[in-house]
């Protein structure tokens, strides 16, 4: 794994972007309602749903986040994104199976989930 | 690789470690593995933050939270909570020392935010046991810009326009120095990298060398290119077991990608790099004893010139450079040396760290700006004197620098402007003393420190030191004279002026500047046989007020040479023939009844 030129330097710093990228914070945020609420209702398989489907699409510049009860806890398991100059959306009654369509709607395509969403703040 | 949503960086830097860090670490991994989220959650070990004083440190991202004092009983509340359920810790988060406010995010403790981190900008972010950490925080652009793309004269000239100085403590601008040696006729160069850091209290070096190895290796890589030289020697010395074992590492990676060792990334420059122990003398740290110990001689210094530039190791043209000097120079060939010279003051461009220590609430580590006044740092990022107390007096730069007073406060420190108040910027060591500081006991310290560590080469240090130290023992013990103020005056301009090396020449800085500013703390121990600080104890005595005496007893059961005497009816004692002052009644009484007079 000899660096032999700029080239090699770069790749090697490409790759290894996602050891330390998630220190840096993220500039978009899935924030996943962990209370007792929430994993009751099986946050804990939506998290993982999350975190799989981040890992097949390499969407290093997420920070995935977990929060306590807001009090919302019949519309549970709540997630929340948040992309950077945007408002925050809230959607609930989030199952592993809603995971893939949300990533790829409002993450990568950014348009909201509409039928999925119980609130927005600013 | 898997999807790590959250990082738990735990330091493992030297401080911590002896706090317990490691047992913590362990337990964190076991943890999060029995909750499952080994998956999820990476667990790196990290160097020093800096903030030792409230180490183990535990740091989470992506929330950026810092959580201190973290001990193993700890750890299943911060899985469970924080890890799984998303909820802060309260108890383990910072609180500020004036308002008592937790701060949840690191970057937000005051202590951090007013820092501006160029050498230790990797320190307690990455895992200094991985290369690949280093270069995902663009570790070894610098080296691959400059081998591709910079000739070695404008890898000096960028250094040169920098303004870096020498952060050892001498302050010479550094790109002069490795111009004398880039101009030296010779076949053979080598450049050093001076980690003998000796000064009691400063640690700056050994947080670099343990948070940040690659930095070291990639400034002296770069150094070698811009000088011409194809050897180098990291001198460390041998107490700093970590630092070294790191280093192993560290330079074993380097090779392996081929970012030292023979044609460096493919080019026709080659860099062989050496670890050299050293035994520990402070004397050692003067570059020419550095030199004689790397060859095997006995670690004193000779006179100069000529300069190691000129006739170095083994006779060979040597640029022997600070662990901070050269973790800085990565940073300005990335950037360019016209950024560097844009932080910092007129004549002293860029950073420094500090090692701040005593009488303050925020021990550790702080990187700022030349020209941040000593206000800022104490009082700002220090967060103040302990227990409230009145501030007295700081001294700065170690053993070889000087005590600054309360009017110094708003000095910009800066190399010339702490020259002119009589101290040094030397390696950077702060230790802030309160009312309680005897200064007269402080110069003892200092002076016993320098007098111990004298290699005994020339005669101003070895025979002026512990003349000087026999005077001070005098005053502190209340055999002192008027007239030997005069002589310590006289002895301490000597030493200063003849020795030989560095040791020599400011070991009487701490007895100077404080018989400047404190002279009437001096006078007091030799006049009316008192310590205003109440600190040397040959002069002070322990007495008991029978008013405040509740004959609890507590004091006399307490006493380890059983000196204080009295029972239920009488209030107690104490036998001022027998007391040996050691304060354990003081300590010890409830309803502060014992006094120092």
């Amino acid at each position: 794994m000899k660096v032999k030129s700029l080239e090699d330097l770069r790749k090697i710093k490409e790759n290894a972007k996602d050891l330390t990228s998630a220190r840096s914070g993220g500039e978009t945020r899935v924030i996943v309602g962990m209370g007792t609420c929430g994993i009751a209702a099986g946050a804990r398989e939506v998290m993982t749903a999350i975190l799989e489907e981040l890992e097949k699409r390499g969407l290093r510049h997420v920070a995935v986040e977990t929060t306590g009860c807001i009090g919302m806890c019949q519309r549970e398991p709540l997630v929340d994104i948040i992309r950077p100059g945007e408002p925050r959306i809230t959607y609930g009654d989030v199952s592993p199976g809603d995971v893939p369509g949300i990533i790829e709607e409002h993450l990568v395509n950014g348009r909201v989930v509409e039928d999925k969403v119980v609130g927005q703040t600013d | 690789m898997a999807f790590y949503r959250a990082h738990v960086l735990v330091c493992k830097g030297t401080g911590c470690n002896a706090s317990g860090s490691s047992s913590v670490f362990d337990a964190l991994g076991e943890e999060i593995r029995k909750r499952g989220l080994d998956q999820e959650v990476a667990l790196v070990e990290t160097g020093c933050h800096g903030m030792c004083e409230m180490g183990p440190i535990v740091v989470i991202y992506p929330e950026g939270s810092l959580y201190c004092r973290v001990s193993v009983d700890d750890v299943p509340e911060i899985v469970e909570e924080h890890l799984y359920k998303g909820r802060l810790v309260h108890r383990l988060l910072y609180t500020t020392p004036d308002r008592k406010v937790k701060v949840p995010r690191y970057r937000d403790i005051p202590f951090y935010s007013k820092q501006h981190r160029i050498a230790l900008r990797n320190c307690g972010y990455i895992n200094p046991d991985n290369i690949e950490e280093y270069i995902a925080r663009d570790g070894y652009a610098a080296l691959a810009k400059a081998l591709t793309s910079m000739k070695p004269e404008e890898v000096l000239s960028e250094v040169k326009t920098s303004g870096l100085r020498g952060r050892g403590g001498g302050g010479f601008p550094t790109g002069l120095k490795w111009e004398f040696c880039r101009k030296a006729q010779g076949d053979k160069k080598y450049v050093i990298c001076n980690a003998d850091e000796g000064d009691p209290g400063a640690f700056m070096d050994r947080s670099i060398l343990e948070g940040d190895p690659h930095a070291i290796i990639e400034g002296m890589t770069l150094g070698a290119y811009a000088m011409g030289a194809d050897e180098g020697y990291i001198y460390c010395r041998a107490e700093y077991p970590l630092a070294i074992k790191r280093l192993v590492g560290a330079i074993t990676h380097a090779e392996e990608f081929g970012l030292i060792g023979d044609n460096v990334m493919d080019t026709d420059f080659s860099f062989h790099l050496h670890i050299k122990e050293g035994a520990g003398a402070f004397v050692c740290g003067e570059e020419t004893a550095l030199l004689a110990s790397i060859e095997g001689e006995r670690g004193m210094p000779r006179p100069r010139p000529p300069f190691p530039a000129n006739k170095g190791l083994w006779g060979k043209p040597s640029n022997i450079n600070n662990v901070e000097t050269w973790a800085n120079v990565p940073n300005i060939i990335r950037n360019g040396g016209s950024w560097y010279a844009s932080i910092g003051t007129e004549k002293s461009k860029g950073t420094k760290v500090f090692a701040l220590t005593g009488k303050v609430n925020n021990t550790g580590l702080v990187e700022v700006p030349m020209g941040t006044t000593i206000r800022d740092i104490v009082f700002d990022m220090g967060g103040g004197i302990l227990k409230d107390r009145k501030f007295k007096a700081v001294q700065i730069g170690g053993p070889s620098g000087g005590c600054l007073t309360e009017e110094h406060l708003d000095l910009p420190v800066d190399y010339e402007s702490l020259t002119a108040a009589g101290a040094i910027m030397g390696s950077g060591g702060l230790v802030v003393m309160d009312e309680d500081t005897c200064m007269v006991d402080v110069a003892k310290f200092f002076l016993e420190f320098t007098q111990r560590e004298s290699c005994g080469k020339c005669v101003p240090c070895r025979e002026g030191t512990k003349q000087m130290l026999l005077i001070l023992e005098k005053i502190t013990s209340g055999k002192g004279r008027m007239e030997d103020l005069k002589i310590l005056e006289d002895l301490a301009i000597m030493v200063k002026e003849m020795s030989l090396c560095g040791l020599g020449q400011t070991a009487p800085n701490p007895v100077l500047t404080t018989l400047r500013y404190f002279r009437d703390e001096y006078e007091t121990h030799i006049r009316d046989k008192k310590c205003p600080a109440k600190a040397c104890s040959a002069l002070i005595s322990y007495l008991i007020d029978p008013e405040k005496c509740k004959k609890c007893g507590l004091c006399a059961r307490n006493c380890p040479v059983k000196c204080i005497s009295g029972d239920r009816n009488t209030p107690y004692e104490i036998d001022q023939e027998k007391c040996i002052k050691c304060g354990t009644c003081l300590e010890v009484c409830p309803f502060q009844a014992v006094f120092k007079e």
